[in-house]
């Protein structure tokens, strides 16, 4: 069997789990469809959670991201993961207590305030249709590279897929796919890890081996005019504001929040989110392993080539133009230099995570499984957000604020409604990609960083904080890291750079500054404005304690 | 129930000033200094940054969930063992 064979295999096999899971578990109820029954155990819901949050960049871009950033590759790797220690710590167990079936609900309940949750509402459809589209378009590249299928007719694939579990079974349905997506896209991104491990040094397990190829990558990267990869390019300040600013928009994403409503008790919240965290960093270790010895790997076999002695790899991986190399000096030698005008290879990033596989020379249905990992990453990351989208319509919305009368029945229709729909829109911005998707997702981080975060940690741990404050607060914020962003990506992008920015701080981590400017205005604001009434505080009080 | 919160609160304080150490501190700000020492052929910063701040955000929940759930006992504020 070829590796076209075993990827149809593999990934349709996949697919008839996922639809077998999604049939067996059905929503009844809205209660089900939000949150599942509330009757999740922590350990399921640690590895749908990092099912949900594991994107198709995490599986297949990270990596290869820092694989060429070297140590600056860091800040993705801390930030995606330390906010979960914010989570766990801040929100989670209190939005539990809380009861709310999403995040605007319990802004909207906490603030007394249709405004305030109508802001929540539009803050999470922007953050979440953003990310979702990236998703989409994910799949269709994921198909389009593996099984020879159109970009269009991939994301078609993905969006019927979605369809059938997310529609049929809200959460129910996501939160069992998203258990069994966890189990493929982890298997499908160790085992390749391990194998290319014992290739390069002598250990099975990645996080300690590659610690041996570190001096030597350091050498052929100086050698060959690059930074030391043990060193890194961006200034200190930066690398600490897009941390932080990746931390705590991860802490505020509102797709990962509602993962913690589904389980039945406050300390079940707690413990989950370590579960959750526990399964995240399976991954998140093995990366920059798998970065080193990528790049250690690549360096060695193209540094200096001969054009006629290429191994089968890299002939393969250049068919799809991941790869390319042209010897302009004519000299029989391929050099892969820092200097662009000796260097004679182009090189996608994404190469790393997808060429991995056939690197390390193993079996061809690795490859066809490190497919329906990545299509796990990205349909599980896209069930999740559409859930978010659909329930912000409907509970939000539309029970919330248009028909408050409506009967469970016809609410839990307006949500397969609304799942249906954000579906089709997520399916046509991944076939027709808006040039500013890839630039936003990015940022999605920093508008939940600076919106939702505060906003939600002031009003579990003040109870002076009201309406005027959230709102003042939530709309400063985005307004300044929107603006920041916006500025430097459309109005001026000829001073994007260290020196045209404030403070050194690059868009990305400017999320960090908007958190900051939230929880000033939201401050400042509570001092010229009543307190909340006392049924709220005593709301608040409820929701600091796990019993009572 | 102002005993609890208080004591709740001390409790968030110094696990988030680890989570804050072993993050920021040992994987950015004081990463170059750290750099000097040696660990399983990482370079001590580095393998903060990129390995061991992972690890120990792990062991910071964990602790949290043991230390929140004794913490809620002997307050007498903790939940049933099933279900809520």
């Amino acid at each position: 069997m070829g590796i076209q064979a075993w990827t149809f295999l593999i990934v349709g096999l996949s697919f008839v789990l996922y639809i077998w899971i999604a049939i067996r578990s059905r929503a009844g109820s809205t209660h089900e469809f939000y949150v599942a029954g509330g009757g999740v155990s922590p350990l399921a819901n640690g590895m749908a959670t990092a099912a949900d949050w594991m994107s198709a960049a995490s599986f297949i871009s990270m990596a290869g991201i820092i694989s060429f950033m070297g140590r600056d590759g860091s800040v993705y790797l801390m930030g995606w993961t330390g906010g979960y220690v914010l989570l766990a710590l801040l929100l989670a167990p209190y939005l539990r207590k809380f009861g709310a079936y999403t995040v605007p609900a319990f802004v909207g309940q906490r603030y007394a305030s249709q405004t305030a949750r109508l802001v929540a509402i539009c803050c999470a459809l922007f953050i979440s249709f953003t990310y979702v589209a990236g998703q989409m378009r994910g799949v269709g590249i994921v198909f389009s590279r593996f099984l020879g299928v159109d970009i269009e007719m991939g994301v078609v694939i993905g969006m019927v897929i979605v369809f059938i579990y997310a529609v049929l079974g809200g959460m129910k349905g996501i939160t069992y796919t998203q258990v069994a997506q966890y189990c493929v896209l982890i298997f499908a991104y160790t085992v390749p890890a391990v194998y290319i491990s014992l290739m390069m040094t002598d250990s099975l397990i990645p996080q300690v081996g590659f610690g041996g190829v570190m001096d030597r990558l350091d050498g052929l990267s100086t050698e060959l005019g690059f930074a030391a990869y043990t060193a890194g390019n961006k200034a200190m300040i930066d690398v600490f504001c897009i941390t932080a600013a990746l931390m705590v928009g991860t802490a505020g994403l509102p797709h990962v929040i509602v993962r913690f409503f589904t389980v039945p008790r406050v300390r079940d919240a707690r413990l989950s989110a370590g579960y959750a965290l526990l399964f995240i960093a399976v991954l998140y270790t093995t990366a920059p392993a798998v970065a080193a010895f990528a790049r250690t790997n690549l360096i060695e076999t193209i540094a200096d080539a001969d054009p006629e002695a290429l191994p089968d790899w890299v002939r393969n991986w250049e068919v799809t133009g991941l790869l390319a190399h042209e010897d302009k000096d004519g000299d029989g030698v391929l050099r892969y230099r820092a200097d662009a005008a000796a260097n004679e290879w182009t090189i996608d990033r994404d190469i790393i995570v997808l060429a991995n596989p056939e690197i390390a020379g193993l079996p061809d249905w690795v490859v066809g499984l490190v497919a329906a990992g990545a299509l796990a990453a990205a349909l599980s990351t896209a069930a999740g957000l559409l859930l978010v989208i659909s329930t912000s319509v409907s509970h939000d919305l539309y029970k919330g604020m248009i028909n408050p009368a409506a009967d469970d029945k016809r609410e839990l229709l307006v949500a397969r409604g609304a799942a249906a729909t954000a579906v089709l829109i997520a399916g046509h911005f991944g076939v027709y990609p808006p040039g500013f998707v890839a630039q936003t997702v990015a940022y999605a981080f920093g508008l939940a960083a600076s919106s939702f975060f505060p906003v939600i940690l002031l009003g579990i741990f003040s109870k002076r904080v009201h309406t005027a404050g959230a709102v003042a607060g939530m709309v400063s914020g985005l307004l300044f890291t929107g603006g920041y962003i916006l500025w430097f990506t459309y109005l001026d992008p000829a001073s994007n750079n260290p020196a045209g920015w404030w403070l050194g701080i690059s868009p990305e981590g400017i999320g960090t500054m908007g958190a900051l400017v939230n929880v000033t205005v939201t401050l400042a604001v509570t001092t010229f404005t009543a307190p909340p009434p006392a049924d709220v505080q005593a709301l608040v009080d409820r929701m600091r304690v796990p019993r009572g | 129930m102002h005993a609890y919160w208080v004591a709740h609160l001390r409790i968030l304080i110094v696990l988030l000033l680890v989570w804050f150490a072993v993050s920021f501190g040992a994987g950015i700000l004081w990463a170059d200094w750290l750099d000097q020492f040696r660990f399983g052929g990482f370079k001590l910063g580095f393998w903060f940054a990129q390995q061991g701040s992972i690890y120990a955000f792990i062991l910071l929940i964990f602790a949290y969930v043991a230390i929140m759930n004794r913490h809620d006992r002997r307050h007498d504020v903790h939940e049933e063992e099933e279900g809520s």
